[in-house]
């Protein structure tokens, strides 16, 4: 319990430094940061004087207050679930253009990593149990070079052979925008699982050598630990040894490493969504990029960065499940 | 996404080869991997320094052949706009390995400054950095890199100088995101190391502190910085890549994510142009893979039950099964 | 009662070698000896003299780069027990000719059946043995469950109970998970788990290391009653003679790889035969007694790669001679008188040393004495 409260209390630190972070990137750049912006659109548009004002609205450098005040502020509007309008979606507001692209990404996240989990711990079991075997032998370079490919990439080549040239899956967008309209029917629901399939398979490829290799190492140590000697010594199966003496030890590591690797999966389903238009929060980001929305840009960091943080909060929760000995405050 | 085991003792690295000497090269060469890694990644590096060698064109000078295939004239082919992909590729391989590498020093000395000092010094010292490494750790690393980078100005150049702002914004990037994760890995190593005796013995007689991070411990722990560098170079590159795809790299400079930018905006992959968005994702791919394979050979240099090679043979009446 | 003081098992002219990279490390050669029912066998020697590798081999649990080269373990089951209707399986197994089964060509389900049914293990560090992420209960209960499946849960789980009883442990610590109990309990859980099954044969490798005295006392006196009410085989393996010489009936030595000496645990206090032997019970202190001089054996085990052809142990030995370079010693009976001892040295063999009379313990005292004094000046 106590250390599930030090938890706790940590990722309120981690929301606070976040929360912080963008209160203060705009105004690190030197200079007026709406000028700054506006230097950076190079004239792609042009930009009115109001145009101007607004940006510096938007950014909260309007005013001549001194910085604790703007923080307060900020602070503030933040509690109230404030985030500002944003502009390339104008009037809509930051919070209502996450609101509707957010559950897209949650969706497509949750299953693809909780697919890739089981499969590649499995698979690194399995792999671990038969050392030297064909499997020992073919997976780790094979699975070390897919990790290495940048996800986009991946997601451009399946886009392209399994997209393009088989036609096997659809390639963009998140569900048929021509036919099916969004609710809870059935053909809605069916193509939403439809076009989810190529950007999950990509994620899941793209992070199966992270579940696979660490669990294979951590296995092969576990493996000759005493106690799983004594268990083969019991004369026990050999399903049991392997699953409840040995995977059940080896997979602790594993539960702690996705927590740390949970903001790289999240970078990397973000590019994935870019790739296939699909309409989650990635996407909502890259468009704000693009389009110099800073508002967006910032509520959607914002976002991501709690996203995580329930997320890790989550699998602290796993662990003290899993290991007897977290919950006594020895870790 | 990165895969190593975080125990990695100096000693056991070298005391695979006691009876050859702590050559490098010997090093180098007794471990598969390692050997394969290393050539993959020395490839990359060699085509980036011999680029003027290998092409005669100008990757960013336009030309009147729009979008042909690979050919004898041009070995990769053309983009819509009529440069040399190929040009682009050897050239834009100095900017991309520069970036990573330089980003990766960059962040390798801020895991040391960090991981030693808290693991060391302990106590509060150890608490406060400890907070930041976390915190920097559960913050998602590439969003943050994407709302820095798009906030920072990244074309033109710096001062009066040739470095583009782009690049120097970039590293930053990077360097600010990347390090906390060995940073917490060195932090680790180095409290198991302070224990030890010498490092008492270095206390008692007399060294400064300072002295005893950078002469005693540093030392010992080299096989494992030099491991947290070659992760963090993938980390990097990686994200460089996908930085520049998102048009917030310097997009007037010919690098391998810029060329991915281009490509994509110019809705290559659905026209068929694969000359130009696949060779640039497939050098990423091998030099990461290489880096990888590297570090995967040190962790089995210094663990040597994760090898897995078959045992020895031995002769055939001999062999008597007593396995469990 | 006829089973009783009949050979339980036979181990003949073991070899075990373990397969590295720089060479063969041969760490048991050619041991034999054999163990009667109920009888304590206490296995000592120091670090490296391949006794846990020997135990190892016999359980079949050795892990590779180890490989067994040469010999048999031939085990003499109980005839026709009702403990559970695993024993049907090994009738089907290899024997020799007179009852024994060849433990070594077991096959895998004959092995699983073979194994803490007949003979079961304690290992050194309990912490270790145990699995931190299950409870203790779960691991008495899983073995029970493996090899009697007949049984209910209910049933299992009061056998549970009562094996910590045995062992001294309040019944609700079933629920417990490892490293909530001391020390000493862990011990005391592993020791329960082992004599789940009933087995013949319990092989113990240093349970009492890991604790302090006390603790070591009190599982000593535990282990030894329970041998004596339930009849359980023992082989005790340690490198601290003076255990074994309250504990065991039987002490054999061991020396790379080598048994040196084997005789009755009175038999070794009394006149030690081997050099070693002699030189190891001097190498702890006793309470009562002379004041002596502390003697250790100077010297290093020898590199198990490259064993000359003769005594291992001839480097350290004060009494070595020529004969001790180059012919590697039997074991032989030292005194006809006393046929039970049996030592591996040539001072025993009047062809050798040209002489009637054998060293008695002054000898060896003096001679370690001079071989101290040497190696100071």
């Amino acid at each position: 319990m106590r250390y599930l409260l030090r938890r706790i209390g940590f990722y309120l630190i981690a929301l606070w430094a976040s929360v912080t972070m963008n209160f203060i990137i705009p105004r690190l750049m030197p200079g007026d940061p709406a000028e700054a912006m506006i230097a950076k659109m190079q004239g792609q548009q042009t930009v009115t004087a109001y145009q101007l004002q607004a940006l510096r609205v938007e950014l909260g450098v309007n005013t001549t207050d001194p910085l604790p005040v703007q923080y307060w502020d900020y602070l503030n509007n933040l509690a109230h679930g404030n985030l500002g309008l944003s502009s390339v979606n104008f009037p809509h507001t930051v919070v209502s253009v996450i609101g509707e692209h957010l559950p897209w990404t949650i969706g497509l996240m949750a299953v693809a990593v909780t697919l890739s989990f089981i499969v590649g711990t499995l698979v690194g079991i399995v792999t671990a149990w038969r050392r030297g075997g064909v499997l020992d032998s073919t997976l780790p370079p094979v699975l070390t070079f897919i990790s290495a490919i940048p996800y986009f990439w991946m997601a451009l080549a399946l886009v392209y052979t399994l997209g393009f040239l088989l036609n096997w899956f659809p390639i963009s967008d998140g569900y048929d925008i021509y036919n099916t309209s969004p609710g809870f029917n059935l053909p809605f629901l069916l193509s939403v699982l439809r076009y989810g399939c190529l950007p999950v398979i990509t994620i899941m490829l793209g992070s199966l050598a992270g579940w696979v290799l660490p669990m294979r190492n951590t296995m092969v140590t576990t493996l000759s630990e005493d106690y799983v000697l004594m268990a083969q010594a019991k004369g026990l199966s050999e399903r049991r040894v392997m699953i409840s003496y040995a995977a059940r030890n080896a997979v602790l590591p594993s539960v702690t490493s996705f927590s740390m690797s949970l903001a790289l999966i999240v970078g990397g389903s973000l590019l994935t969504e870019t790739v296939f238009n699909y309409p989650g929060i990635g996407l909502t980001l890259f468009s704000a990029v693009e389009g110099h929305d800073y508002g967006l840009i910032q509520g959607c960091f914002l976002v991501i960065a709690v996203t995580v943080l329930v997320a890790n909060f989550l699998s602290d929760l796993l662990y003290t499940a899993l290991d007897p000995r977290v919950r006594q405050g020895r870790s | 996404m990165q895969v190593t085991n975080n125990e990695i003792s100096t000693e056991a690295v070298f005391s695979q080869e006691k009876g050859r000497g702590n050559n490098i090269l010997v090093l180098l060469v007794s471990n598969k991997k390692l050997l394969i890694g290393s050539c993959m990644v020395a490839f990359f590096i060699l085509m980036a320094i011999f680029a003027p060698v290998l092409t005669h064109y100008n990757p960013s000078n336009f030309s009147n052949d729009l979008s042909f295939p690979p050919s004898a004239k041009h070995w990769l082919g053309t983009t819509t706009k009529g440069e040399d992909v190929f040009a682009q590729l050897v050239y834009g391989a100095r900017v991309s390995l520069l970036i990573g590498f330089v980003s990766a020093i960059g962040s390798s000395l801020l895991q040391i400054l960090f991981g030693l000092s808290a693991g060391y010094f302990g106590g509060a010292i150890d608490d406060v950095l400890s907070l930041i490494m976390n915190v920097f750790l559960v913050l998602p690393g590439l969003p943050l890199a994407i709302v820095l980078s798009s906030f920072a100005p990244t074309q033109g150049f710096v001062a009066s100088s040739t470095i583009p702002t782009g690049f120097i914004v970039l590293t930053l990037v990077l360097l600010f995101t990347t390090w906390s994760y060995g940073a917490r890995v060195l932090r680790a190593q180095t409290m198991s190391l302070r224990e030890r005796e010498f490092v008492t013995a270095a206390k008692a007689s007399g060294e400064t502190s300072f002295r005893i991070i950078f002469a005693e411990i540093l030392p010992n722990e080299i096989a494992l910085v030099v491991s947290n560098f070659v992760t963090t170079t993938v980390y990097t590159i990686l994200a460089e890549v996908a930085l520049e795809y998102l048009g917030l790299g310097d997009t007037a400079v010919s690098s391998w994510g810029v060329m991915l930018y281009w490509a994509q905006l110019n809705q290559v992959f659905l026209g068929g142009q694969w000359w130009w968005f696949v060779p640039p994702g497939l050098c990423v791919a091998i030099i990461c893979a290489g880096l990888t394979f590297i570090n995967f050979g040190i962790d089995e240099l210094a663990n040597p039950r994760l090898r897995s090679d078959k045992m020895p043979k031995i002769k055939k009446q001999k062999k008597e099964g007593a396995v469990a | 009662m006829s089973q009783e003081n009949e050979v339980l098992l036979e181990v003949n002219n073991i070899c075990v070698d373990y397969i590295a990279s720089n060479g063969i490390v041969h760490a048991v050669r050619d041991v034999s000896f054999q163990l009667r029912r109920g009888e304590i066998l206490g296995l000592a020697g120091e670090s490296g003299s391949g006794k846990s590798t020997l135990a190892y081999a016999i359980a079949r649990l050795l892990r590779p780069p180890a490989l067994i080269t040469g010999g048999s373990v031939f085990y003499y089951p109980r005839l026709h027990e009702s403990s559970g209707n695993g024993e049907q399986k090994l009738d089907l197994a290899p024997q020799n000719g007179r009852g024994g089964i060849d433990v070594l060509h077991l096959t895998r389900a004959q092995l699983q059946n073979f194994r803490w049914q007949e003979l079961s293990i304690v290992f050194q560090s309990a912490m270790n043995a145990l699995n931190p992420v299950l409870t203790v209960g779960t691991q008495i209960i899983d073995v029970l469950e493996a090899h009697q499946p007949g049984r209910s849960a209910h049933t299992r789980k009061k056998r549970a109970m009562e094996l910590l009883e045995i062992v001294g442990i309040a019944p609700e610590r079933l629920n417990s998970f490892p490293h909530e109990l001391s020390g000493g309990m862990r011990q005391r859980v592993v020791i329960a788990i082992a004599l789940a099954l009933h087995p013949e044969l319990i092989i113990m490798d240093e349970p009492t290391t890991a604790l302090d005295v006390v603790v070591q006392r009190e599982i000593l006196e535990l282990i030894s009653s329970l041998c004596k009410e339930l009849g359980t085989s023992l082989i005790f393996i340690t490198h601290d003679l003076s255990l074994l010489l309250e504990l065991a009936d039987e002490v054999a030595v061991m020396y790379a790889g080598k048994i040196v000496e084997r005789g009755s645990q009175r038999a070794l206090l009394e006149h030690p035969r081997h050099p070693y032997t002699y030189g190891l019970m001097n190498s702890f202190p006793t309470l009562h007694g002379p004041r002596r001089r502390m003697t250790g054996i100077p010297g290093s085990p020898p590199d198990l790669r490259n064993m000359s052809d003769g005594c291992a142990f001839h480097e350290r030995c004060p009494f070595a001679f020529s004969a001790c370079q180059s012919v590697n010693p039997e074991l032989r009976i030292v005194v006809p008188e006393q046929p039970d001892q049996v030592a591996a040295c040539h001072l025993y063999d009047s062809r050798l040393t040209m002489r009637q009379e054998i060293p008695n313990a002054s000898t060896f005292a003096q001679g370690y004495e001079l071989q101290g004094e040497r190696s100071k000046a």
